[in-house]
C-alpha cells in the first residue's frame, strides 16, 4: 500500500525543444490502479521509467509515502515494471524467471520454490515452472511476466501497455487477471496505454497527457461525459462540436441554445467554447423532448446492432448513433427532430492548432 | 535426416536437379578444403617423425624423433627414462619457454581487448550517433593498413618514450618489452573484438537490464546475471579471435620485441631458416595445436543455435 506523489515531474532532452514530459502533477493514493492514457510519444512511458527510476528526471520529484525516491536506484524503490513484450530471460526457465527477484534480495532457495508455486498459481499457470519461456504463449509469458513482478510484493507496480500484444478474447482474462490480484494484493498500479478502451477497462482513474503535460485526470466516466477539452473529446471518439457561447447553463450557438446540466466544482466549462455529444448519446425523432433542434439525415449507414447518421443541422454537419433495438428509422432527406439530453451535452475548449 | 526426407518427396524434377548440384558442391568444397588444410598437417606430422624423407618416397622408411630431440623437448636419444625427462622439462626449453609467452601474451592481450573493446562495441551497435561511420573506419584500419606501416611508427614512438620516461626516472620500457608487444598485438586484435561484439550488441534488447533493475539486481548483478548469458556465446568468439590473432602474430613481435620477446613464431621463423625440416614441423605442430584445441572445444558454441553471434553467424 503506497501513496504515490508526482510533483512537478520534467523530464527534457537536451537538443529538443519540448521537454518530453512537462510540470507533471498527480497524486494517487495507495491502492489504486490508474492509467496514463495519451497518443504515443506523449512522454507517458517516460513518465512510469521516472517512476522505475530507469530514467532522472530533470526537474521535479516523486515520492512513495511521502519519502522522495527520485535519487533511490531503480533496484531499490520497490517499483517493479512489467514491460510489453514481456522480457522472461530466454536462458532461464519459467520458475527461475518469477524466482529472478527473490534471489536478488538473497533469500532461500526453498522459499524462492514455495512462493514461485504460489504465484504461478496466482496467475493460473501452474505446473509451468520447469518450462522454457519460448515454449509459451503470449498471453501465458505476459502472466509469467506478471508472476515474477508480483513476487517481490512490490510496493508500486508499472505496466507498460498490459493488454495492447494480446487478442482480444485474451484480453478479457488478462484484463480480469490484473483487476484482481490488484484488489487482492492491493498494490497502487499505474500503467501506460495508448488505447482508451484498455484505460476505461482496467483504469480507476485516467490521467490523460497529451505532448508531454497533464490534461486531464479524472475517472474513466468523467471522460466520456465532460471531457475538458475538444482534442480529448475527440480522442476518445467525439465527433460533434458545436461552437458556441455559455451563459450560465445555457450555451448559445447558431442552430439555437441548449441547456446543460452543471458538473462538479473541479470541472469549469469554459464561455467560449464548443458543444459536444457523444454521436450515441443524441436522441433522434422526439419533437417535445428538451433541447430539441430540426435536421435533416444526409445519410445512413446500416451497421447491424446500430445505424450511423450524417445529420445536416443549419451549416454544421454532426453525427448519430442509433442503436437497433431502438423503434423507428429516418430515410435520407428526412427532416428529424433531434435532441440533446442535458446531462449529456458539455461544452469544451477548443483546440489552439484547429 | 528429416530435412533430406522432406526434400526428396518434392515432386518437382527442378528441386532434384537442384540438390545434385549442391552435392556436387558441398563434396567439391570438402575435398578442397581437405587439400588445402588437412593434406599439409599430415604432412607436418610425417615430417615431424621422420628420419629423412626424399622425394620418391611416399612415406619416409626410417623414423625418428630427433626433431622433438633437438628442440629438447624429449631427451637425447638412448637416454630415455621419465628421470631425464623430467630434468629435460625442468631445464625449460625454448621451445616451452616460447609456448608459455605466447599463451601469456595471448590471454593478456584478450582479456585487455575485451575490457577495452566491450563498452566501444556497445556503444557501436546499440546506439546511432554523429561520426559513428568514422569510428567504425577508424576500427577497421588496422586491418586495411600494412602492419610494419604504423608498427615501425609505433616503434620509433615507443623507443621516444622509453627515453622520455626513463630521464624522469621511470624504466616503462616499451620497446622490446613483453609489455610493449602486447600493447602492440592490440592494435590488430581490436578489429574483429569491436566488429564481433557490436554484432552481437546489435542484436541485444538492454531492456532485459532495466527489467532485472526493477526486479531488484544492482548494477553488477544486472551485468552477471543477464548482460554476460546473453553476449556469452559472442563474448566467446570475440576471445577466440584476439587469442588466435595474438597468437599468429610474427611481424609486429619481431619489430617491437627487438629479437628479445621470444613467442613461438619468432622462434618457428628462426627454425625455418635453417633448413631442417624435421624441426620445422614439429615447431609447426605445436604452433597449431592450440588453434585445434579450442576448435574442438568451442565447435558446440560455433554451430550451436546461439543468435547472439550476431553478424558472424555460424563463423
Amino acid at each position: 500500500m503506497t501513496h504515490v506523489r508526482i510533483n512537478n515531474l520534467t523530464k527534457a532532452y537536451s537538443g529538443v525543444d519540448a521537454p518530453a514530459v512537462a510540470d507533471l502533477d498527480l497524486d494517487i493514493p495507495s491502492g489504486r490502479l490508474i492509467a496514463l492514457l495519451g497518443p504515443s510519444g506523449c512522454g507517458k512511458t517516460t513518465t512510469l521509467k521516472m517512476i522505475a527510476g530507469l530514467i532522472r528526471p530533470t526537474a521535479g520529484d516523486i515520492t512513495f509515502d511521502g519519502d522522495s525516491i527520485v535519487r533511490i536506484p531503480p533496484e531499490k524503490r520497490g517499483a517493479v515494471m512489467v514491460f510489453q513484450n514481456y522480457l522472461l530471460f530466454p536462458y532461464m526457465s519459467v520458475g527461475q524467471n518469477v524466482g529472478f527477484g527473490l534471489k536478488m534480495a538473497g533469500v532461500d532457495p526453498k522459499t524462492i520454490d514455495q512462493r514461485v508455486k504460489e504465484m504461478l498459481n496466482l496467475v493460473r499457470l501452474p505446473d509451468i515452472s520447469d518450462r522454457r519461456p519460448k515454449q509459451l504463449s503470449g498471453g501465458q509469458q505476459q502472466r509469467v511476466a506478471l508472476a515474477r513482478a508480483l513476487i517481490t510484493k512490490p510496493r508500486v507496480l508499472l505496466l507498460d501497455e498490459p493488454l495492447s500484444n494480446l487478442d482480444a478474447h485474451l484480453r478479457d482474462e488478462m484484463r480480469e487477471l490484473i483487476l484482481s490480484v490488484q484488489r487482492d494484493l492491493g498494490i497502487t498500479t499505474i500503467f501506460v496505454t495508448h488505447d482508451q478502451e484498455e484505460a476505461v477497462l482496467l483504469a480507476d482513474r485516467i490521467a490523460m497527457i497529451f505532448d508531454g503535460r497533464l490534461q486531464q485526470f479524472a475517472s474513466p466516466d468523467v471522460f466520456y461525459r465532460h471531457p475538458a477539452s475538444e482534442r480529448i473529446a475527440r480522442f476518445l471518439g467525439g465527433v460533434n462540436f458545436l461552437p458556441g457561447k455559455r451563459q450560465g447553463d445555457t450555451v448559445e450557438t447558431d442552430v439555437g441554445s441548449f441547456r446543460f446540466a452543471p458538473g462538479g466544482e473541479d470541472e469549469r466549462p469554459p464561455e467560449d467554447g464548443l458543444l459536444t455529444i457523444r454521436p450515441e448519446q443524441i436522441v433522434l425523432g422526439q419533437p417535445t423532448a428538451e433541447n430539441t433542434v430540426q435536421g435533416r439525415v444526409v445519410s445512413r449507414i446500416f451497421v447491424g446492432t446500430y445505424t450511423r447518421y450524417r445529420l445536416a443541422l443549419g451549416s454544421h454537419q454532426i453525427e448519430a448513433v442509433r442503436s437497433a433495438d431502438v423503434a423507428g428509422d429516418f430515410a435520407e432527406g428526412q427532416d428529424v427532430p433531434i435532441g440533446f439530453p442535458a446531462d449529456r451535452v458539455w461544452m469544451v475548449r477548443p483546440d489552439q492548432a484547429a | 535426416m528429416t530435412d533430406v526426407t522432406v526434400k526428396e518427396l518434392a515432386p518437382a524434377d527442378r528441386s532434384a536437379g537442384k540438390r545434385a548440384t549442391g552435392k556436387i558442391v558441398f563434396y567439391a568444397t570438402v575435398i578442397f578444403m581437405c587439400v588445402v588444410l588437412v593434406l599439409p598437417v599430415i604432412a607436418f606430422f610425417i615430417n615431424a617423425f621422420a628420419f629423412r624423407w626424399f622425394y620418391p618416397q611416399l612415406i619416409p622408411d626410417e623414423w625418428s624423433l630427433q626433431a622433438w630431440q633437438r628442440l629438447g623437448l624429449l631427451p637425447p636419444p638412448g637416454q630415455f627414462s621419465i628421470e631425464n625427462l623430467f630434468a629435460q622439462w625442468a631445464s625449460v626449453p625454448d621451445v616451452v619457454r616460447a609456448l608459455g609467452l605466447s599463451l601469456w601474451i595471448g590471454f593478456l592481450v584478450t582479456g585487455v581487448s575485451i575490457v577495452i573493446g566491450m563498452p566501444a562495441a556497445r556503444a557501436l551497435g546499440m546506439y546511432s550517433f554523429r561520426g559513428k561511420r568514422l569510428i567504425e573506419f577508424i576500427i577497421i584500419t588496422p586491418t586495411i593498413v600494412p602492419p610494419i606501416a604504423f608498427s615501425l611508427g609505433l616503434n620509433i614512438n615507443f623507443i621516444r618514450w622509453d627515453l622520455a620516461l626513463e630521464a624522469a626516472g621511470i624504466n616503462l620500457g616499451l620497446s622490446g618489452s613483453v609489455l610493449g608487444v602486447s600493447i602492440v598485438h592490440l592494435v590488430p586484435v581490436m578489429p574483429y573484438v569491436v566488429l564481433t561484439l557490436s554484432g552481437v550488441f546489435a542484436n541485444y534488447n538492454a531492456d532485459f537490464e532495466a527489467q532485472a533493475r526493477t526486479l531488484g539486481a544492482g548494477p553488477f548483478r544486472t551485468f552477471w546475471h543477464v548482460t554476460f548469458p546473453a553476449i556469452l556465446p559472442g563474448l566467446f568468439v570475440a576471445c577466440l579471435f584476439a587469442f588466435l590473432v595474438s597468437w599468429s602474430q610474427y611481424l609486429l613481435t619481431f619489430l617491437i620485441g627487438q629479437g628479445r620477446v621470444i613467442t613461438l613464431p619468432i622462434l618457428l621463423f628462426s627454425a625455418a631458416g635453417s633448413g631442417n625440416n624435421a624441426v620445422i614441423a614439429a615447431l609447426s605442430l605445436i604452433f597449431i595445436a592450440p588453434a585445434v584445441l579450442i576448435l574442438l572445444v568451442s565447435s558446440r558454441y560455433l554451430s550451436g543455435e546461439s543468435g547472439a553471434v550476431g553478424g558472424f553467424g555460424r563463423v
